[in-house]
């Protein structure tokens, strides 16, 4: 087979003037984290509240909040993307539609994809928050309302503290999932770390050098989450409280 | 909001986008999960297994394909197909493979690492005893295998499997990144075309949606049905 491996090809200049293709690839990764921060930021607000109104006694919100999850689920996230980039502005009252199409270059495919995998995935988290506040004993409950504490006290002292450190674990691969999921945005033209190894391939037809640094990088990247999250996990266990390995689930 | 609304542009190009699209989408879902499956059981047994040289190229492969995004690896396969075509028959050239053949390869190859987890977590929750019943019974590991653990490991872990291919299933219109025509891809097709991105991609929206709200109401459903009480 003749395939010209030239590894050098990193440190060669990039055809836009901005220095180096490896700083292409820094670039993206920059990107690539700061999409899936903010959109983490949403997920985990957004999840653990919708999560934990699905646990309440009021039936109407538990069906609302069911619905929510069913709807963030159930259409293809490479759709939702398009539907913030390409159908939220329409849809807008007019001003406000026309200032989302105006932004400039980065920022007008960086909120869309920020706020898409962001309610994506907060769909997601709160399935697990429910899971986790549901894993517990019914007593936590009760014997936080035998002990005076007002239903959103029993949540805040008793309940949540519990279910967010049982819940850790799965929520650690929500998280690696977002920072996957944010190569989604390349679609709706977010230059980030896949974008760039592709970009860098069509410059230099140099394919699988591209490919296996986006490549490295990604599990670099899983391997810090990984471990930074298992220091946390062990920062914040409590003594007795042995959270179970959990049931396999399907996901990406 | 909806004023502007042309409902005839789905009518008029449903036909291409069920025939052309939906039919891609849906041979690729079949394919990628049959063959994502039978791999991902290798995957699975192999990870199992007490053999350095089976259990750690398993491993290293299933978390290789788990902290990689899909549209890399889609790019990925697309490009390195044709040269491992070409290894395989030693051939000087790349072999030319179709957009379709790539994709379904691509699927199965990544897929294959989600189900071999959940395939191993099935084989795990088959109690040791039956294992060592089957090996005092005088059957070999295969044997034990077909006859005895994938049987069970299979049923404990049918709705897992299913609500996996049902994401599968989302995750195909990922093909868009080659310009295929998918279900998705058609429907771009035709909005960028028409002028109709609005309609068109709330029309894709829904239509996932309930394929894929009943294909997992079915999932729970028989999933109360099959379970096995112990």
């Amino acid at each position: 087979m003749n395939y010209n491996w030239n590894w050098g090809i990193f440190w060669q200049p990039a055809p836009d003037g901005s220095g180096v293709y490896f700083g292409w690839l820094v670039s993206g990764i920059e990107w690539t984290l700061l999409t899936a921060l903010l959109a983490w930021v949403i997920a985990l607000a957004l999840g653990a509240a919708i999560g934990t109104l699905r646990t309440t006694p009021a039936k109407w919100v538990v069906r609302l909040g069911d619905a929510y999850v069913e709807i963030f689920r159930n259409v293809p996230l490479l759709v939702q993307m398009f539907l913030w980039y390409f159908v939220l502005p329409e849809l807008l009252p007019k001003g406000l539609g026309d200032a989302m199409k105006q932004m400039t270059p980065p920022w007008a495919s960086f909120w869309p994809a920020v706020l898409c995998l962001g309610f994506y995935t907060s769909a997601r988290v709160a399935e697990q928050v429910r899971a986790g506040i549901q894993a517990l004993p019914r007593g936590q409950r009760m014997a936080g309302t035998a002990l005076g504490l007002t239903q959103p006290q029993a949540y805040r002292y008793v309940l949540l503290p519990q279910a967010f450190r049982i819940i850790l674990p799965p929520l650690t691969s929500e998280f690696m999932n977002i920072i996957k999921n944010s190569s989604v945005a390349l679609t709706i033209g977010l230059v980030e770390l896949t974008a760039r190894a592709r970009a860098m391939q069509e410059f230099t037809f140099q394919v699988f050098e591209a490919f296996t640094a986006a490549t490295i990088i990604y599990i670099l990247v899983t391997l810090i989450v990984v471990f930074a999250m298992r220091w946390v996990e062990k920062k914040v266990a409590v003594p007795g409280l042995i959270s179970a390995g959990g049931a396999p689930m399907a996901g990406h | 909001m909806f004023s502007g609304f042309d409902f005839d542009v789905i009518a008029r190009s449903a036909p291409y986008l069920f025939k052309e699209g939906m039919t891609f989408t849906l041979t690729l879902t079949a394919m990628a999960m049959t063959g994502g499956i039978f791999f991902g059981t290798l995957l699975a047994m192999m990870r199992l297994s007490s053999f350095k040289w089976l259990n750690v190229p398993a491993a290293a492969y299933v978390n290789l394909m788990r902290s990689v995004p899909l549209v890399l690896v889609i790019f990925w396969f697309y490009f390195l197909v044709p040269y491992i075509g070409a290894w395989i028959i030693g051939a000087k050239e790349p072999v030319r493979v179709g957009a379709f053949m790539s994709s379904v390869i691509t699927f199965m190859m990544f897929e294959a690492a989600y189900y071999a987890e959940i395939m191993r977590a099935g084989i795990q929750s088959v109690p040791r005893g039956q294992v060592w019943a089957g090996y005092a019974l005088g059957l070999n590991y295969w044997q034990t295998m077909a006859q005895i653990v994938l049987p069970q490991a299979f049923r404990n872990m049918l709705p897992v499997l299913l609500t996996q291919t049902i994401i599968l299933f989302q995750d195909t219109s990922l093909v868009y990144v080659l310009s295929i025509t998918d279900f998705l891809g058609a429907a771009a097709k035709i909005a960028q075309r028409d002028g109709r991105l609005i309609e068109m991609y709330l029309f894709v929206a829904v239509v996932y949606f309930i394929i894929s709200f009943s294909l997992s109401y079915g999932v729970k459903h028989l999933q109360q049905r099959i379970a096995i009480i112990r």
